[in-house]
């Protein structure tokens, strides 16, 4: 049973980064500079990277015999269990910018506590996945600033993006029985601990940004159940093009 | 020849010293590298300008036609591959421009002659990536050709582009690697993937052919550049190295290039292959290639989409800078 529970956490967090990371990849020859078309491949690599450890980490607690590919390209929408907020369009950079912001915050305090996880595996991948996130925060919290307070045009893009993705950020901060029975027993980290650490972080960015966060827009959730907005299908499409096209070979 | 080189250095940059420009020669002769505060003809700055900027250009455009498949590689590994590898582009295209700034010419400058058609980037990157099968075939031969041309350029006179090239090249042959790894796969796959990668052999072999540029009859600059060791060999002897180098691979994975002119010349130990085709390189050359629209739109738009964001960059850095000195004002 604790396995099932070990698999299920391992695959919402790496869902997380592997969707992510593929909507970040889908920026990569396309960024505003040089610099940010290496930075977005750079931080996409190191989710991907993550993502690869966590499915593969679910795949051996599961005990079917799915491997890291099987999972990611073998399993329809209802089956992902990525929170809403990773799944959401790009939209302009300021969007995604926002997107990777709300995100990292939150990666960044789960990393270093689910590094101490009496589950040595995942504690392995965390502290890897802490050392990552410290870089991805501190690249996407300078744009948030930057956008925010640079100007007119710049300022309007990212609280368009803010309030559009704002809905999404509960949901990080949701449990189940998942993520409850684990955190009791010193595997995962309750998300609810991490709402007040994410919001400490949170705050000052924007507010050094101007930006505000939108009031009374309830929270959008149900990623971690399967229940994905419209997006999520058409990113799969893609993503899974090839090894639905050719089932069984090997790349 | 010497004289001529001179007179020719001396018609694009005004009147220029014989003294210097004798210095200059015994310097590159001596195999000693020329750094950026040093004397140099204004041709020698001008061809290095358009070599390295093109060679940065092509890094960028480079990414366009392997991006096209990040979203839909069949692996996670493979899409990890292609992800890192691309980023190394963008990684190479960022060291070149710098290197070719050492010359006096700003990055933003080379990227509007770009973007305006004044500037070209190597026609390979004008073919499409229809299958999977290309991204193996573009790491394996776009790469391997790109490798002939550019371990020369390790001991290019110029210090700053020999330095960069050092560390480009180890990252393409790691790529070269990659590509015929992941070209070796299909070959012993499925015969779906067979006939993937032998089409993909099909479509790319003529283009890398014509990546080492034209025929040594047809082209003009060979001769100074490899006086200014800018270039250590010709277009036809990098061809001929990479043919003798790829068709082995290439038979050995149970592919065959689509030349039947090919065979081995058995007195000599080197591939002899059939005519290139020169009309097609031309073309591609002057704009008429399947994708040069496309990959220039795609730069266009990447571009223009992001200027608000480097506005808002050096706003807020300007903002950022009033407030400090402000603050140090009221102290």
């Amino acid at each position: 049973m604790a396995d099932a529970l070990t698999a299920a956490y391992a695959l919402r967090l790496g869902d997380d980064a592997l969707i992510l990371s593929h909507r970040l990849s889908e920026w990569v020859g396309h960024g505003p500079e040089l610099e940010e078309d290496i930075a977005l491949a750079n931080t996409a690599l190191d989710l991907l990277g993550q993502a690869r450890l966590l499915l593969a980490c679910a795949g051996a607690r599961e005990g079917r015999g799915r491997d890291e590919d099987a999972l990611a390209y073998g399993r329809d929408v209802l089956d992902f269990s990525n929170l809403l907020l990773v799944e959401q369009p790009n939209g302009d950079f300021a969007q995604t910018m926002v997107r990777q912001f709300l995100f990292d915050a939150y990666a960044v305090e789960l990393w270093p506590r689910l590094s101490a996880s009496r589950d040595e595996a995942l504690a392995g991948i965390a502290g890897k996945a802490a050392r990552e996130a410290a870089y991805h925060v501190e690249q996407s919290a300078a744009w948030v600033v930057r956008m925010g307070d640079g100007t007119e045009e710049s300022h309007a893009r990212a609280q368009a993006g803010l309030d559009l993705l704002w809905p999404y950020a509960g949901e990080i901060f949701e449990a189940d029985e998942v993520e409850t029975t684990l955190a009791e027993k010193g595997i995962a980290v309750a998300p609810s601990v991490l709402r007040e650490h994410w919001q400490a972080r949170v705050e000052p960015v924007l507010e050094e940004a101007g930006l505000v966060p939108p009031e009374g827009t309830g929270v959008r959730k149900g990623g971690r159940q399967g229940r994905h907005s419209e997006h999520l299908g058409h990113l799969l499409a893609e993503f899974q093009f090839m090894q639905r096209a050719y089932p069984g070979a090997e790349w | 020849m010497y004289t001529q080189g001179l007179n020719q250095a001396v018609e694009d940059g005004g009147p220029e010293d014989a003294e210097l420009l004798a210095r200059f020669q015994a310097k590159i002769d001596r195999e000693e590298k020329i750094e950026p505060n040093d004397w140099m003809p204004k041709a020698y700055r001008q061809t290095l300008i358009r070599q390295i900027s093109q060679h940065a250009h092509s890094e960028i455009v480079g990414m366009l036609p392997e991006g096209n498949w990040l979203t839909r590689a069949p692996s996670l590994r493979r899409k990890a591959i292609l992800l890192a590898k691309v980023q190394d582009e963008g990684g190479h295209g960022l060291y070149l421009y710098a290197a070719a700034e050492t010359l006096g010419i700003s990055r933003a400058e080379m990227v509007d002659r770009l973007l305006e058609g004044r500037a070209r980037y190597s026609s390979i990157f004008n073919y499409p990536t229809i299958t999977w099968a290309d991204i193996g075939a573009v790491g394996w031969l776009v790469d391997g050709a790109a490798i002939m041309n550019q371990i020369p350029l390790c001991r290019c006179s110029y210090g700053p582009y020999a330095r960069a090239m050092i560390r480009i090249c180890k990252e393409e042959s790691f790529h070269q690697r990659q590509g015929y790894e992941a070209m070796s796969r299909l070959a012993e796959g499925t015969a779906a993937q067979k006939r993937m990668a032998q089409d993909a052999l099909d479509r790319w072999w003529w283009p890398s052919l014509m990546m080492f540029g034209p025929s040594d009859a047809d082209s003009p600059h060979t001769g100074r550049s490899m006086r200014w060791k800018i270039k250590r060999f010709t277009n036809d002897e990098l061809r001929q190295k990479f043919v003798d180098a790829t068709v082995p691979q290439a038979r050995l994975i149970g592919l065959e290039p689509p030349d039947p002119e090919l065979r081995h010349d058995e007195e000599s130990g080197h591939w002899r292959f059939g005519e290139i085709d020169w009309t097609e390189f031309n073309e591609v050359l002057a704009g008429n290639g399947p994708c040069n629209r496309e990959r220039m739109a795609a730069r266009r738009k990447a571009h223009a989409e992001g200027a608000w964001v480097r506005e808002a960059a050096t706003a807020h850095a300007r903002k950022k800078r009033s407030r400090m000195a402000m603050a140090a004002a009221a102290e």
